[in-house]
């Protein structure tokens, strides 16, 4: 059985430019999200984790030219070329490009200077491919939130079956007037920072980012590596935007991780969950990482930091448990109160050092889906 | 008073697409939601935009909803109440 | 990469307001109706019976139209996964979404702006909690297909897939759905998907 390893990666959100940037920003407790005027809400504004378009354009210049290129293709083409730079001999023939997107650049809906064909998510994928020269064609995964972390199974999947050598996934997603007028017709907009897991949770904050891996089955030089050694997704068959409330799909999910990698819930050291902060989510997740056995493993949730990314969450929260993995480190769970979940969790309250071997990411979106990644340090 | 009855039966079936429904088959104190309509979460947000759109009222706690949504009785007496148009 | 005894067992196609069940056509309705004449007279003449069915949007219906009839002979085990691919995502429903922006917007609406929105409409329907992916194609591409499913198949994370390609842009739309498992007489194939896909065009 093929060995998956997760290699060079990149983080593009508004914590920075770059993984290394992004991950002193967690071990910090800086949040990205911030105050955003808006007279759709009525609190005149809501909170978002958005990139500056200035520093954006700033960055983007050194590798292509702003004005040709969507405000979410630079983020990912920025994403993209940092794991290239690590890997100048790359051979474009047997490298994948895989993209996970909910709404790609859906704000061209609204004003355009580009092609109205741009809006299609296969355009997107021809952008990115083109920008670099891959050659095969680009596979493109738009399943809800789960679509990083779906789109790292698939790569796994792919290149275990020996459909190709290696993929490189990038994911990204916009904060945009499409999405935001909708979660606020949801009520699901928390009118301060988000609060995943809090008693005083009030619902999401969104966010966008863009993130980039290397995905090999190649066995990389440094002994240090992390490996994808389960992963599985299912459909909690309940409601299309309301998760189960016995967390069917995401307890089916981890269940069906777990038995690929061959461990069982007492070997995991720690378990990043998805944790938007609205109260059905956190309290299914609550639910289902009680039925699995993993109540007392220490977890925390992204989305204090980032806000809510999307199709980039699962992919951006996966390699930062990779590098909290890799580190030996596990991060605050940002904006945590206290426990407003039904059954108890082991939220990490503080920074902290600790050894680290087994990981289990999880993510859940609209449409009744669910995914659960098992990463293992090697 | 039966108007605004008549007129939410008829604006709950448009808006929520309860196509095989007629206004006869939706008792004025029958539970909308629950067993009753068999209503959901989603239907419980549009009756709130409804709620805004067509007769200005804005629910400010949104848990307000399952007391206003019960029947079609007590959302015609909360309308009566709060409307602005 | 092809390995294991897999068969397309079933497959159903909608499209032009026709739908055939395997290479039968099944139903049909003038051409000129609407779409959404289409397929309300679709619902009712499958008969249905799934009230729900009118919330949804264009795309969702069309998949429950499809699955309806592919799922009709045989017994769909719940771990059952569905592989649906399209080129225009959710767009249609977008749009409509985007026309509301500059006012109220329905959630009612804004829910079914995400393609994979579908795979729930059918899973909630016929209890299926499998495996679940969306690809974003510029055509129909059969070699992703079968390669995905086949994946699935080997590595026992399903014993039967729903693969095809749903389709729905300026109200034209075009449906092509097929049960892979190992039963029935047609081998899962490149070709072979590609064949039958075409074959609607006739």
């Amino acid at each position: 059985m093929k060995k998956i390893y997760l290699l060079e990666d990149a983080i593009i959100s508004p914590l920075g430019f770059s993984t290394e940037e992004n991950i002193a920003a967690v071990k910090n407790e800086r949040s990205g999200l911030k105050f955003h005027k808006n007279n759709r809400f009525p609190s005149e504004g809501f909170y978002a984790g958005i990139i500056e378009n200035e520093l954006l354009t700033e960055a983007f210049l050194k590798i292509g030219e702003p004005k040709k290129f969507t405000k979410l293709e630079q983020m990912m083409l920025l994403a993209v070329s940092q794991v290239l730079d690590k890997n100048p001999d790359i051979n474009f023939s047997k490298t994948a490009l895989i993209i996970s997107t909910t709404k790609g650049n859906i704000d061209l809906l609204t004003k355009s200077s580009f092609p109205e064909n741009r809006v299609y998510l296969s355009e997107l994928g021809n952008v990115i491919k083109d920008f670099f020269g891959f050659q095969l064609e680009p596979i493109v995964i738009s399943n809800a939130c789960i679509s990083g972390g779906l789109a790292l199974a698939v790569a796994k999947r792919f290149i275990a079956a020996g459909k190709f050598d290696q993929a490189i996934v990038v994911g990204g997603d916009l904060v945009s007037e499409f999405v935001l007028s909708g979660f606020h017709s949801f009520q699901a907009m928390s009118t301060e920072p988000c609060r995943p897991f809090s008693k005083n949770r009030k619902g999401i904050s969104l966010g966008e980012a863009a993130a980039a891996i290397l995905l090999s089955s190649k066995k990389p030089k440094d002994p240090n590596s992390i490996s994808l050694i389960g992963e599985a997704s299912a459909n909690d068959a309940n409601h299309i935007s309301g998760p189960s409330r016995t967390g069917e799909g995401l307890y089916k999910s981890i269940q069906n991780a777990l038995r690929e990698a061959r461990i069982s819930a007492n070997e995991i050291d720690y378990l990043s969950a998805h944790g938007t902060a609205t109260a059905y989510n956190d309290e299914m997740e609550a639910v289902a990482f009680n039925r699995s056995g993993l109540e007392n493993v220490p977890m925390n949730s992204f989305k204090a930091y980032y806000g809510h990314t999307l199709g980039a969450s699962a992919l951006l929260e996966s390699i930062l448990t990779k590098h909290s993995l890799l580190n030996n480190e596990l991060y605050t769970s940002l904006n945590f109160d206290e426990i407003g979940v039904s059954k108890p969790l082991n939220v990490i309250g503080g920074f902290e050092n600790k050894k680290l071997r087994f990981a289990v990411k999880t993510a859940s979106g609209f449409g009744g889906c669910n995914l659960a990644l098992v990463l293992k340090k090697e | 008073m039966s108007d605004l009855r008549t007129e939410l039966k008829h604006n709950i079936i448009e808006q929520l697409n309860l196509e095989e429904l007629e206004l006869a088959d939706i008792d004025n104190d029958e539970p909308l939601f629950g067993d009753g309509l068999g209503l959901d979460s989603i239907d419980a947000l549009e009756l709130i935009v409804m709620l805004e759109k067509d007769y200005g009222i804005k629910l400010t706690d949104p848990e307000q909803g399952k007391e206003i949504f019960a029947s079609i009785d007590k959302m015609a007496e909360y309308i009566e109440a709060n409307r602005t148009k | 990469m092809s390995k294991g005894n897999y068969k397309i067992t079933d497959f159903v196609h909608i499209k032009d307001h026709r739908i055939f069940h395997g290479k039968e056509q099944v139903f049909k309705t003038e051409k000129s109706l609407g779409l959404d004449q289409f397929l309300k007279a679709s619902y009712k003449n499958l008969e249905i019976a799934y009230p729900k069915f009118h919330k949804m949007d264009g795309l969702c219906k069309l998949g429950i139209i499809a699955s309806e009839v592919l799922f009709k002979d045989h017994f769909i085990s719940p771990d059952t996964a569905l592989v649906f691919s399209n080129s225009a995502s959710s767009l249609e429903t977008d749009k409509k979404h985007q026309q509301a922006m500059g006012g109220m917007v329905s959630p009612a609406v804004f829910v079914y702006t995400l393609p994979n929105i579908v795979l729930g409409e059918i899973s909630i329907k016929h209890k299926l909690l499998g495996e679940n992916v969306f690809f974003v194609e510029n055509r129909f591409n059969p070699e992703l297909l079968r390669d995905y499913a086949e994946v699935l198949l080997e590595a026992k994370k399903t014993p039967a897939v729903v693969c095809g390609w749903i389709d729905l842009k300026n109200a034209e739309y075009d449906v092509f759905l097929c049960l892979i498992s190992k039963e029935g007489e047609i081998p899962l194939s490149k070709e072979n998907l590609k064949q039958l896909y075409l074959f609607e065009n006739e």
